[in-house]
């Protein structure tokens, strides 16, 4: 039994530092980010030109929104760091779809105690904003993590009044407007990949997918989009 | 394809859903004490019920969490979702249930 006198998970206790979230801050300060911006390449940004080549004008058309700030956030709701944290994104979504928007960030529900607070890139440190710093710092030392996940996903518009058609063939949610309501964001699978659903207007939808899937789920868009550009079948 | 409700986020696809084996498996109160043949049964031994079965799964593309559910090996009908550290549901066709020879009934 001597070998499990130490369990292997015994070096995870104490506490856990998260270093990446104290980094933008600081690499802020040395590098340019008029710099910063040029040298990053998004995840889809070879595809750029096939989604506008694929979009149909009035009908469906896909983009990519690239680099927004996304911070990952974990917490308890009820504890007083998930109510510092909320001070700071607007309020914590209680319930599953639920998403709550303030001037600086929209958070989305993705668990219980899991949020995901997405904002314009320019609120990123590194581009001179302040969100992760003020989320990091809302934390404070209580348990809980705020980390930067900007790098994580990448993030598609698909709109038009075709959006939910397109969308329906790879996703089996109820995405009727009956069920599915603007202001909503779920995380299910679209095309048989993990991503984030989240519907930001009637007919206008944000897929947030990771971004080692961005290629493959744009291009499975695509293709889903391509009937329409095709002379409707009476 | 099983419609399975998450306890968070409602009726889902079976493909968001990882299984996690049998549900209530105690981690031996003292493991030091046990024989190589208690911990073998510990760490391998499962029941294998035909009828009501209670197991873990978690939600892995949607909220992440683990709950437990009550489900007809036989039928696949699910007969009761529920949270982890929940005791089991008593149903009224419990009777259905089959006695395990051996193993992990703990």
């Amino acid at each position: 039994m001597s070998l499990w006198e130490k369990p292997y998970f015994s070096t995870l206790k104490g506490p856990v530092k998260m270093a990446e979230t104290a980094t933008p801050a600081e690499t802020a300060k040395s590098a340019n980010p008029e710099m910063l911006r040029a040298a990053r390449r998004s995840p889809a940004s070879h595809l750029a030109s096939t989604f506008e080549s694929g979009s149909v004008d009035g009908t469906v058309a896909l983009k990519e929104i690239p680099f927004q700030t996304m911070v990952g956030v974990r917490v308890d709701r009820a504890s007083d760091a998930g109510a510092r944290l909320a001070s700071v994104t607007g309020g914590l979504p209680a319930v599953c779809g639920e998403t709550i928007r303030n001037e600086r960030s929209t958070t989305l529900w993705l668990g219980p105690d899991e949020f995901l607070v997405v904002a314009p890139e320019t609120a990123h440190d590194s581009l001179g904003g302040d969100l992760v710093r003020a989320l990091v710092e809302a934390l404070g030392e209580h348990p809980g993590q705020v980390v930067d996940l900007s790098a994580n996903r990448t993030t598609f518009e698909l709109s038009g009044i075709r959006a939910r058609d397109v969308l329906e063939k790879g996703c089996s949610l109820d995405l009727h407007p009956r069920e599915f309501r603007t202001g909503t964001a779920l995380a299910t699978e679209i095309g048989n990949i993990p991503a984030i659903l989240f519907k930001t207007g009637e007919d206008r939808f944000r897929i947030f997918p990771r971004a080692s899937f961005a290629d493959f789920l744009g291009r499975w868009l695509l293709d889903g989009m391509r009937e329409f550009a095709s002379p409707e079948v009476p | 394809m099983l419609l399975i409700s998450c306890p968070n986020c409602g009726p889902r696809d079976e493909t968001e859903f990882h299984y996690g084996g049998q549900a209530h498996v105690a981690y031996p109160e003292n493991p030091d004490a046990l024989t190589d043949r208690e911990w073998a049964e510990y760490l391998f031994y499962r029941d294998n019920t035909k009828g009501n079965f209670a197991e873990r799964w978690v939600h892995s593309t949607g909220c992440r969490k683990w709950f437990n559910m009550l489900r007809d090996t036989v039928t696949y009908d699910i007969k009761a979702v529920y949270k982890m550290g929940e005791p089991r549901p008593d149903l009224t066709s419990a009777r259905q249930d089959a006695t395990s020879p051996e193993g992990a009934s703990k």
